[in-house]
């Protein structure tokens, strides 16, 4: 709220500077095997109602039990988060009727979350960075769906992912452009991934996102905001602030007000929706749920947790450039996924660590990028690529063969210092043996080289005299330049 | 020993168990003679769904046990079933229409204890809807009768509520025994009003997993019976702890039934002030008297406390309850299962749904939980109820403190009553009836309802006792002295056979 004005970040509208104001509510799948009250399985893609257990339908007479693995995953989520955790916090029943909501009411924490406030460092593509404050993270049920194109007269409930366990982590209004929510939401899910508390798949909904956005005059107070709810994709979430923003300020610019009001985007038209205003919000009734005593844990439990945590993309990031002289940038791609830092890692191990970056970043991320892969598809397993790089360390190849060693490794596969061995591709340092060798065959057919000055094709020949003579080990493109050299052929 | 009496079900369920060891007569006999007792009375209402066959089966397998000698606690001992209790594969209807025909999936845990234990099932039992009630009148299949009937008059009687059927079926010896809940008082007062005994145990006592909800915070299961020791065998059974519900309390269960020969001696009973209440007919006062002093002539000394906040109880209470039901009740949507009336969308289905299926009191408390718990009234109404709740759960552990190792109250403030004095009036004339037992629902702590006396009509007076947290016994023990000083209470003649 405090952060400096940053002027190329505000909106240009017909009567000036506008900024915006956003902040997020992200719901992340918690990653469980099963859900948050019930034993049944969270795996996705089952048959509709196959994880479905009697707590999950709301039988009569059901209780819910909690899952000791989800409190874990969103204590680990906290302590990633750098927040406070709550040794106690209640869950509280959200009252409404939906179909897919069989209990009538959503379990989830109201006034005493299970993490309080903490914060994210947010890197922005032009190299800065900002930090956006947490508010808080509760723990919740996500609900069923609906399918409505089962049959022309009946609308269909699938409850398998009724009661799986959702973390909501909600941001303070901190982010100020749309650029910086698409960050944020990155750096949180390489977070989650880091910890293995959320696999953050935005595909199959394991991560949406509720954007609140308004806008204002540098220096004026919060505008009234709009919430924008389940976006579901980072591209989206940067192009709904966009529309959002430029249709709330069009809207005061003609003289209007921004009423309070759930939107939601629509990605095919560019343009969000009124879904539900202020007046039509639901009365929730929430209330303690009185089949559940207040979560309560040590801070023993949480010392345990925070001592298993992996190392996080900041400290990682920090460490890379530290220990292996990394740019700020390069080590930022490399922390992006943890798998990718990984990777960076097994090949930068004994080696030299700028040159291992250059390698993943522009050779493997890139070919990985064009084909789509990802990278623990990547045929170059980290182990090959850092042969590659000791051959260019010892001077066997030079960098530009190591290009062709690699594309060799990438598509046939093969251990790089045999691939050079058997394809030839040392680089020769030794040009005397070489030079002696062609020296002799010169002496020893002056006729052939008066011809060749006159033919060049019968360089060829030459070539082979010398392969045979050096036990075909020189390298090919050596014999020829300094048989050319030798000569006189262009 | 036991002789074999006239009526195998005029047995007390302790004598029935030692008859049946002793194979004075069979678990098939008396299984088959409460299954002849109960279609003799059906026009008491007291069962929904009676269950012969299942009966039988199960009595099969009792005597084979018996045989072998290996019989368990309940062996062969017939039982009613409170319908609000889930039974596998039998209807559950929780005595509304929104639950007409459902066929759970699986067991409770407590009358899977039960079974566990080698007890017969002869049947559910009648109640109000949802339990919500304290006459039966609100049951949406029609009310139960009392076994009991006022001297030289034929009117109906109600038998108490929401445990209506349960206790009418235990007065009327159509079962040994029967299980029952209670959130307000919905096992003391029925056993109350059909000199019967009932005890809800301390909350977490004994699970609530499987048994329909109507408010968690509140609701307790426990059995009503003809004697304090039955209750004591019966309730020893139902008990323990259950991981599927987390409110249940991980405690070892005593062996309740030998706690009822303890007697009272050197024990201390609290007499609460506040709980002597206007208008309450002398009789009941004379009673109360009465159960004081038997219970100092055991040995005990008697006390007088104070429990202030007594008098706010019961607005809590119906501020609490009908909170957590309002939500506890939403899952009866028509979508899942049970009854359907169809609308023209989701919505109109909803609405269709719960204006058939749930009956007059329950949309009543439906609607108060939502008012109670919307927003701008959360605070004025639920806050504050919670708050008076803490302040009479204090009252008791104040008292408790003080060296009180049990409490002596009326159960209820009149005697049973006939159809429709109460429930065409204003509806907290109901309410009222609970006014001596919520306190007890509020606080979690254990009470016990024993028959102490007959007021002038000729009908069941009872006297609670309300214990520290999980000290049945002490409710057991004194329970008995009252039972055997009172004499037990002869039992209606079968006036409806």
């Amino acid at each position: 709220m405090t952060a400096p004005v940053n002027p190329k970040k505000l909106i240009k509208g017909a009567l000036g500077d506008w900024e915006v104001v956003i902040g997020m509510e992200i719901h992340a799948q918690v990653t469980s095997r099963s859900k948050l009250f019930s034993g049944a399985p969270t795996a996705f893609g089952a048959e509709p109602n196959d994880n479905v257990s009697l707590v999950d339908a709301a039988m009569p007479g059901m209780l819910p039990v909690i899952n000791r693995e989800c409190v874990a995953q969103a204590v680990r989520t906290g302590l990633g988060l750098k927040a406070q955790i709550n040794h106690r916090s209640v869950f509280d029943r959200k009252n409404y009727f939906y179909p897919d909501l069989p209990q009538g009411y959503q379990i989830s924490q109201y006034k005493s979350p299970i993490v309080g406030e903490g914060e994210v460092l947010v890197d922005l593509p032009d190299g800065e960075s900002i930090t956006v404050g947490i508010e808080r993270l509760h723990l919740e049920q996500d609900a069923g769906k609906s399918l409505h194109d089962q049959s022309p007269t009946m609308s269909f409930v699938d409850l398998n992912r009724s009661g799986v366990a959702l973390m909501e982590i909600v941001s303070k209004p901190d982010l100020r452009s749309s650029e910086e929510a698409k960050a944020y939401v990155t750096k949180l899910r390489t977070i989650l991934r880091y910890l293995g508390t959320c696999d953050g798949d935005m595909e199959k909904g394991n991560l949406r996102a509720d954007v609140n956005v308004s806008v204002r005059k540098v220096g004026e107070p919060f505008g009234t905001r709009c919430e924008i709810k389940n976006v579901n994709s980072i591209r989206f979430i940067g192009q709904a602030i966009e529309v959002e923003a430029r249709r709330q300020i069009a809207i005061i610019e003609d003289g209007g007000t921004i009423d309070q009001e759930t939107r939601l985007f629509d990605p095919n038209k560019g343009e969000t929706r009124s879904m539900r205003s202020k007046e039509e919000a639901h009365d929730y009734r929430y209330f303690p749920d009185p089949d559940l005593l207040p979560l309560e844990f040590d801070q023993a439990f949480v010392d345990g947790l925070a001592s298993g945590l992996p190392e996080l993309p900041d400290a990682k990031k920090a460490r890379f450039i530290e220990t292996y002289g990394l740019s700020a940038y390069d080590a930022t791609v490399l922390v992006a996924e943890r798998a990718s830092a990984d990777y960076f890692e097994a090949v930068a191990k004994g080696r030299d660590g700028k040159i291992a970056a250059n390698w993943v970043i522009n050779e493997l991320f890139g070919r990985l990028n064009k084909e789509g892969k990802s990278i623990e598809d990547s045929p170059v397993s980290a182990d090959q690529l850092g042969a590659i790089v000791d051959l260019i360390g010892d001077n066997t190849i030079s960098g530009k063969i190591a290009k062709d060693v690699f594309e060799i490794v990438w598509s046939e596969g093969g251990e790089p210092r045999q691939i050079v061995e058997s394809r030839g591709l040392r680089q020769v340092t030794d040009t005397g043996a070489i030079e002696a060798a062609i020296d002799q065959i010169i002496a020893a057919n002056p006729d052939k080289v008066e011809q060749a000055k006159a033919k060049p094709t019968l360089l060829g020949w030459f070539v082979g005299q010398t392969m045979k003579a050096t036990g075909g080990k020189a390298n090919p493109a050596a014999v020829n330049a300094l048989l050319k050299a030798k000569l006189g052929i262009e | 020993m036991t002789t074999k009496p006239a009526e195998l079900t005029d047995l007390t369920l302790a004598q029935a168990r030692d008859g049946l060891r002793a194979k004075e007569f069979s678990a098939r006999e008396l299984a088959q003679a409460h299954i002849d007792a109960i279609e003799k009375a059906r026009v008491l209402n007291a069962y929904l769904l009676e269950t012969p066959d299942r009966a039988l089966a199960m009595a099969d397998v009792a005597d084979q046990k018996l045989a072998a000698g290996e019989a368990r606690p309940l062996e062969g001992l017939p039982l009613g079933i409170k319908d609000l209790f889930c039974t596998h594969g039998v209807v559950t209807t929780a005595g509304s229409k929104i639950l007409e025909g459902f066929q759970p999936h699986y067991e409770s845990t407590v009358t899977h204890n039960l079974w566990r234990d080698g007890a017969v099932m002869l049947g559910k039992l009648n109640l109000d809807e949802f339990a919500m009630g304290s006459s039966n009148e609100t049951s949406a299949y029609g009310p139960v009768i009392s076994p009991w009937r006022r001297k030289d008059s034929d009117t109906k009687l109600v038998p108490g509520g929401s445990s209506g059927g349960s206790a009418a079926a235990v007065a009327a010896r159509l079962c040994l025994g029967a299980t029952a809940t209670d959130t307000g008082g919905s096992i003391r007062q029925p056993a109350a009003f059909t000199g019967t005994v009932g005890i809800k145990p301390t909350y977490g006592r004994c699970s609530r997993w499987g048994t329909v909800a109507f408010a968690s915070s509140l609701d307790q299961a426990g059995p009503i019976a003809r004697t304090v020791r039955d209750t004591a065998i019966l309730l020893t059974s139902m008990s323990g702890h259950d991981d599927k519900d987390t409110t249940s309390v991980n405690l070892p269960v005593p062996d309740f039934e030998a706690a009822v020969n303890r007697g009272v001696k050197g024990l201390t009973i609290g007499i609460p002030k506040e709980y002597r209440v206007e208008g309450m007919p002398s009789e009941i006062e004379r009673l109360w008297q009465q159960g004081a002093d038997w219970l100092r002539d055991a040995g005990a000394k008697v006390v007088e406390v104070s429990l202030p906040h007594t008098k706010y109880a019961l607005p809590a209470y119906y501020i609490v309850a009908p909170a957590e039901a309002s939500s506890n009740l939403a899952r009866y949507d028509g979508v899942r299962y049970g009854l359907r009336v169809p609308g023209k969308d989701i919505a109109g289905m909803y609405e269709a749904t719960r204006a058939a299926g749930f009956g007059r009191e329950v949309k009543r408390r439906i609607m108060i939980g939502t008012y109670v718990l919307s927003a701008g009234y959360y605070d004025a109404y639920y806050v504050r109820a919670q708050k008076i709740r803490s302040l009479i759960k204090r009252d008791f552990e104040q008292v408790y403190a003080s060296g009180v190792d049990a409490i002596l109250t009326p159960t209820t403030p009149s005697s049973a009553f006939g159809f429709g004095e109460k429930a065409k009036a204003d509806p907290v004339e109901m309410y009222l009836l609970d006014v001596f037992t919520v306190t007890v629902n509020m606080a979690g702590l254990p009470g016990l309802a024993v028959p102490a006396g007959l007021d002038a009509q000729g009908l069941p007076l009872g006297l609670q006792l309300i214990g520290r947290p999980f000290d049945e016994e002490t409710l057991f023990a004194a329970g008995q002295v009252i039972e055997e000083a009172a004499g037990r209470i002869a039992l209606p003649q079968a006036w409806w056979a």
